[in-house]
């Protein structure tokens, strides 16, 4: 977040981009959480275990997405808090409700992607270069809709609250279709 | 799927993937290049607006077509795989999807050219363009997923898997983009194919364009099976048959020497 004033050399526009600013960090991160988590997995051949121990692959691939989801929430509440006192953002009473459902909906999202790729490129070797070129693509709607959603519970810009709860919506579909397509895709993918 | 990838067989001489079928349809792609050449620069008349820059259409416009249909073909033939395990089903999607991503980033550059002309920039924060710069990228993460490596049936369990997801993906990804760029219209984009009164015979030489570039595609497509079948089929006997011919060397000494 330091780094990004540095890139961005004027106050005016980083009050601007912040919630863009949060979301950005908030994805980059979730590439390094998603091989870390990985690779915890793999190094000990847990994932194989848990298969031979007859777990249901959709109860792996929640189980791992869950923690997923609560690592990236309390990232995001730090980098959401590092933004109002960096770069001058208030947080509006009326948009509390808003920014809450955002971050949840966001990063369920954000999580079921990160853990479907994550299970695919484990244990492959190019798989630091395989993650971001599957996962990037595949969370671009979630930067979209999150930064805008955000923009208007924080009120950047001349945002009004009632403008972010279409994108909340296209949020919450997102992550029912990938919570969907990933617990039925997962099993056969790790299953080798 | 035999009659797609019928790779010749091993003790046959004949190196190659062309056949009398696809020699009678490379021919026809290239009389149906050549028309289109014809009618695209010559006969067909320039813009009111667009001038001469207007013939980039009949190019752009049947690119980003054949790349549509590619990637149907990708996500029809993975579903298949999925049901059947049949192999072949496996490498007409991954052919597929290689001859897509590449008209993709074909009509990608044209279309930016294109727009260099008409609109004066190479890039527009359009949906449309915004999208397909998507559709890119995502087609190239399901072609590295095809080289992942392991056996036959591990990689196209995998493709097909993510073969589907890119059909989930697609969808979402451009309404996330149309919302968003609704809500942030600036300037008026022109819309490349707005021309809803299109003059006849311009028309006609994109129907000739169309016609000429599936052709092309299905050309494409059956080389590109067969190859990978040969591919396949040499992946599983390369090894056998380089120790097979070695034995036999080493059976019969001094042959070559004396």
């Amino acid at each position: 977040m330091v780094i990004f004033a540095f890139a961005l050399d004027a106050d005016s526009v980083l009050e601007r981009v912040a919630p863009g600013l949060v979301w950005l960090a908030t994805m980059f991160s979730l590439l390094v959480l998603v091989q870390r988590a990985f690779a915890i997995e793999t190094d000990d051949g847990a994932l194989d275990a848990m298969r031979v121990a007859g777990l249901d692959p959709r109860a792996i691939y929640f189980g791992k997405a869950m923690a997923l989801a609560v690592e990236l929430l309390i990232l995001e509440v730090v980098l959401l808090f590092t933004a109002v006192i960096l770069y001058r953002q208030t947080i509006p009473l009326d948009g509390v409700a808003l920014l809450v459902l955002t971050l949840l909906t966001a990063t369920c999202g954000l999580a079921f992607v990160g853990t479907l790729y994550g299970g695919l490129a484990s244990g492959f070797k190019g798989r630091e270069t395989l993650l971001p070129l599957l996962t990037l693509p595949a969370v671009a709607p979630v930067l979209i809709g999150a930064t805008r959603a955000v923009e208007s519970a924080l009120g950047t810009a001349g945002a009004v609250v009632s403008d972010g709860w279409p994108w909340v919506g296209l949020l919450a579909v997102f992550a029912v279709a990938f919570g969907v397509g990933g617990s039925l895709a997962f099993g056969p993918l790790i299953d080798e | 799927m035999t009659t797609i990838d019928k790779a010749p067989t091993v003790q046959s001489q004949r190196a190659g993937t062309g056949t009398r079928g696809t020699r009678i349809l490379g021919t026809l792609t290239i009389v149906s290049m050549v028309w289109l050449i014809a009618f695209g620069l010559g006969f067909s008349p320039a813009d009111r607006d667009q001038q001469e820059a207007v013939r980039i259409m009949y190019v752009h416009v049947p690119t980003i077509w054949i790349a549509y249909l590619a990637f149907v073909v990708t996500a029809v033939a993975s579903g298949f795989y999925l049901f059947k395990k049949s192999l072949g089903w496996d490498r007409l999607a991954g052919a597929s999807a290689e001859v897509g991503t590449v008209f993709v980033a074909l009509t990608l550059i044209v279309g930016a050219l294109w727009g260099r002309l008409t609109w004066g920039v190479f890039w527009q924060w359009d949906a449309r363009l915004t999208t397909t710069a998507l559709l890119f990228v995502t087609y190239v993460g399901y072609l590295a997923v095809r080289r992942l490596g392991g056996t036959h049936e591990q990689r196209a369990r995998r493709s097909a898997v993510i073969g589907l997801l890119a059909v989930l993906l697609i969808p979402l990804v451009h309404w996330s983009v149309r919302l968003w760029r609704s809500l942030h219209q600036e300037a008026t984009v022109l819309d490349p194919d707005g021309d809803i009164d299109m003059d006849g015979l311009m028309l006609f030489s994109l129907f000739v364009g169309v016609i000429a570039f599936t052709l092309f595609y299905v050309w494409l497509m059956l080389h590109r099976t067969r190859v990978m079948a040969m591919e396949d089929m040499m992946e599983d006997r390369g090894l056998d048959e380089a120790l097979a011919s070695r034995r036999r060397e080493a059976a019969m000494p001094d042959s070559e020497e004396n």
